[in-house]
Order: structure tokens, then sequence, then C-alpha cells
């Protein structure tokens, strides 16, 4: 299991980041894939933008985009009233059982 | 670099049957060499094969099969599009001189495992292709005011034009109402708006213009060539109301082609999903951005055929593998004026898209007579 993995199965977001050129590697490497230097790995902000959604029966999936860079597929829970694009977001919860889960809920609810 | 033409066809009707995919390949190369009458299997330099499959070493098997030992051989796998590219791997052997003669076929079983791609981590629990075709859906209903009625309007315009396609996994017309109804798979997409899985074979011959004229009296050439990647992860998509990879291939094939999209006679483009055509169309320069779904809709109402004529993949069904290679013998046959009910008068280019990856890359070929 890739590092990446192991922290999402205790429940962390966690993305590579080069400690040579500083840039975000996502999908997360272990090495960048700009300058192919070693990166470290750190938490992810919980903060997130929503930059489009749709909706599966009662499940509302959206792609989550954090720190300007990283986007990802999530779903939206606890939702009262219209969302938005650009409307802010906060990942809640992270797993992985074979593939990963991302859960978020609007920010500040 | 030798000009490469497309000397003859050989295709399987699409179907759910359960057959292995080396006879699918098969059968495909078999009905090749029989549409071909001067092709013996010691001719032939070159066997590639296409498919997301993942059973071992298929283009030794297939030309063990069908009797060929060839020089080349090798498979190539890039999902959805594996098929037009493995015909611009076979192009670029022969443009170098390494081969003369080069058989591509491409193939899937219904099951294939290249329908769900299980890598891309950054579409979290939503690996299924509905949920990437939606966020596209979504997205350029936001922007440009597409409609349900105008997705609606793609697929019954593609079944329609299948009920000519004798290979055609589908052989019934739904109408607009019918795709309307159908099983909402998301708030955005409906069942009728996705491609089926199916199994299915296509197989072409490439040759240099040296050797041409033994083959075919009515060569098509490849003269325009684009492939773009833009990632592996769907949401890599800079702008889910465009698609980048195809508009860069299409430029590149443009270019290469010394031809504009307003001379473009004829396409087959990759319509997956609903939405993919609205959007390809713009992208690939036959309507203005945002325009998509009026340029398809008018097309509809007055049964012009010249964007997917055999149906796309909405109507003759998606064996993946198959269905790059399905879109270039669709062009061969109208360029050569050979598509009968299909056909569209005066075609003398042609364009084939061929996208995988949840749009991330497009494969783009010009033709000519
Ligand atoms: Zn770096």
């Amino acid at each position: 299991m890739s590092t990446f993995e192991q922290e999402m199965k205790k429940g962390n977001f966690v993305c590579s980041e080069c400690q040579k050129c500083n840039k975000l590697v996502w999908p997360p490497n272990d090495f960048c894939n700009t300058c192919f230097g070693k990166v470290r790995w750190r938490p992810v902000s919980k903060l997130a933008t929503v930059v489009e959604f749709s909706r599966k029966e009662n499940t509302v999936f959206c792609v989550a985009e954090f720190e300007k860079t990283i986007r990802v597929m999530g779903s939206l829970e606890s939702l009262s009233g219209q969302i938005k694009v650009g409307e802010k977001i906060k990942l809640v919860k992270c797993e992985f059982n074979g593939k990963e889960r991302f859960i978020f809920q609007i920010a500040g609810s | 670099m030798k000009n490469v033409a497309i000397s003859g066809f050989g295709i399987t009707k699409f179907t759910r049957d359960d057959l292995p995919i080396e006879s699918l390949m098969a059968s495909a190369v078999k009905s090749l060499f029989v549409n071909t009458p001067n092709l013996v299997q010691k001719d032939v330099d070159a066997i590639l094969t296409a498919t997301s499959d993942s059973s071992k070493y298929l283009s030794s098997i297939t030309a063990e099969l069908t009797g060929i030992t060839p020089k080349i051989s090798h498979n190539v796998e890039s999902l959805c599009n594996s098929g037009a590219n493995c015909a611009i791997s076979a192009f670029a052997y022969i443009a170098s001189g390494l081969a003369d003669v080069a058989l591509v076929v491409g193939a899937e079983r219904f099951d294939s495992p290249g329908l769900i791609l299980e890598w891309d981590k950054s579409r979290g629990q939503f690996r299924h292709p509905i949920y990437w075709s939606s966020i596209f859906t979504k997205s350029h209903m936001r922007r440009y005011g597409t409609t349900k009625e105008d997705l609606a309007i793609v697929s019954a315009k593609n079944h329609k034009n299948a009920l000519a396609n004798p290979y055609a996994y589908f052989e019934k017309e739904f109408s607009i109402n019918d795709i309307m109804r159908s099983k909402n798979l998301t708030e955005d997409i409906r069942l009728l708006d996705c491609s089926y899985p199916c199994s299915g074979s296509a197989a072409i011959l490439l040759t240099s213009e040296d050797v041409t004229k033994r083959f075919t009296d009515c060569p098509i050439w490849i003269t325009g060539i684009g492939q773009r990647t833009v990632s592996a992860s769907f949401t890599k998509n800079h702008d889910f109301t465009a698609i980048q990879s195809t508009r860069e291939a299409a430029n590149d094939a443009y270019k290469m082609s010394s031809k504009e999209s307003s001379e473009i006679d004829v396409a087959e483009v990759h319509d997956a999903f609903s939405i993919c055509e609205i959007i390809e169309v713009e992208d690939l320069g036959f309507a203005i951005k945002g325009n998509g779904s009026k340029y398809v809709r008018e097309m509809y109402d007055t049964q012009n055929r010249r964007i997917n004529p055999r149906g796309g993949l909405l109507g003759s069904g998606h064996p993946l593998g198959a269905t790059g290679i399905a879109q270039i013998i669709e062009i061969v046959q109208q360029l050569r004026g050979e598509a009968k009910k299909r056909q569209v008068e005066g075609a003398d280019v042609g364009l084939v898209q061929n996208m995988s990856a949840a749009a991330t890359s497009s494969t783009v070929l010009i033709m000519q007579s």
C-alpha cells in the first residue's frame, strides 16, 4: 500500500510536496513530476471549493478543489438548500477501502 | 516519409456474444482477407492489435489463428482510443519504411475490464463513467444552456443513423421521448444518453504508396494525425465545458493535412455519452463554442448524416478496442462512395475522433480519397 493509501486508511488526506521545488504533486507520488525531486508528505487543507456537482438519487457528488490545485470527486452530505459552484466546503471524512472516498459538508455548517 | 493508405477492411457485427477475444479478432481479420482478394498472409509485415482486454500476447495469437508470421507484432492499449492509436502506430511503421503492409485489428468483449478505470484516485468512489460524463453535462448546461432534450437529440439521431449500419448493435429507433423517459442514471444523464458495452471486432489494412495498387483501386489516404493526452486523472480536465485533448489533437491533424474544419465532409466522433458529441463538434471546429447542440439539432431536423453516419458509439455500441477502427472503416466507406443508405453525398475529406479516459486523451485522423 502506498503512503497515500495508508494515510487515507487512517482518515488523513495527505499530499506529496516536492522538497526541492515546493510544487504539490497530484496525483500523489513518491517523487516530483516536475523536477523528480524527493517529496515530503503533508496534510491537505480541509477547505475546498465546489468546481461542479451533480446528483445520483440522493447522493450529491462534486468535483472539489483544494489549495487551488488538487481536485477530487467526493460526496456532499447534510445539505439543506441549494448548493452553488464556487461554494466553500470542508472535508469531514476520508477513507480508503480499495478505493478512496471523500465526504464533504458545506463549510460553516 | 512514405504516404500511407487504407486498402482494405473487415468487421464483425457488434453483439453481446460471449466469445473469446482472440476469436473476435480472428473473425475480423478473416473478413478483411475475404474482402481483399489479392492479399495473402505472407504479404503482412506487421500485425497490431488494439484492446483493453488483459489477455496476453493477443497479436501473436491472432497472427497464428490467421496464418500470419509477422515481422512486427504487438498490442496497443490506451482504453477507448486504443483503436485509432493502434492505426497510428501502424501508420508510423509504414511511413518510416519498417513495413509496407500492416494489419490493424481492434476488439473487445462486452465485459471488458477496460470499462472502469481503477487507477484514477482523483475520482474517489465515483469511478463509473456516468460520473465524469454527468460533470461535463452539467457544466455545459450551466454555461451554454444545453438542455436534456438537446442530449436526447444526439442519441435519437445516432440510433436512427445506426438503422442503416448492418454491423450496429442496436437495430431499433428511439424517439426523443423514449430517450428522455429512459432511466435516470444521474440528475443529468439517462440510460439512452450512454453508449453500450458490447462485443465486436474491426480490422483495417494499411499499405505504403509503393504497394497499395496491388490491393485496391480506391485507396483512402491518411493525411492528418493528431494525438494529445493531457492527463490520466479525470479531474485534471481544466474546463468541463470543453475537451482540451480533442481540440489540440484536431489542431495538429488539420495542420498536418493542410485542411480546415470547414473542409471536412463527414466525421465519426466519439459519442460515448450524448454530451460528448455536442462538445466535440465545437472543439473540432464544426460549430461555434456553445452552439454544439444547435448544430446537432439542425442535422437531426434535416436528416443530415455528416456526423456519425454509422450511428456513432450510441447507435453502434462500444466495443472499446474495436471502436476507433470501426470509425475509420465508416469513413473509408464514405470516401469510397460505398456507404449505401448511409452515404454522405460527395464526401472527399473525412475525420475520425476517438477518445479515452474521461476525455483526457484524444486521437484525430484526417482521411482523403
Ligand atoms: Zn520538484
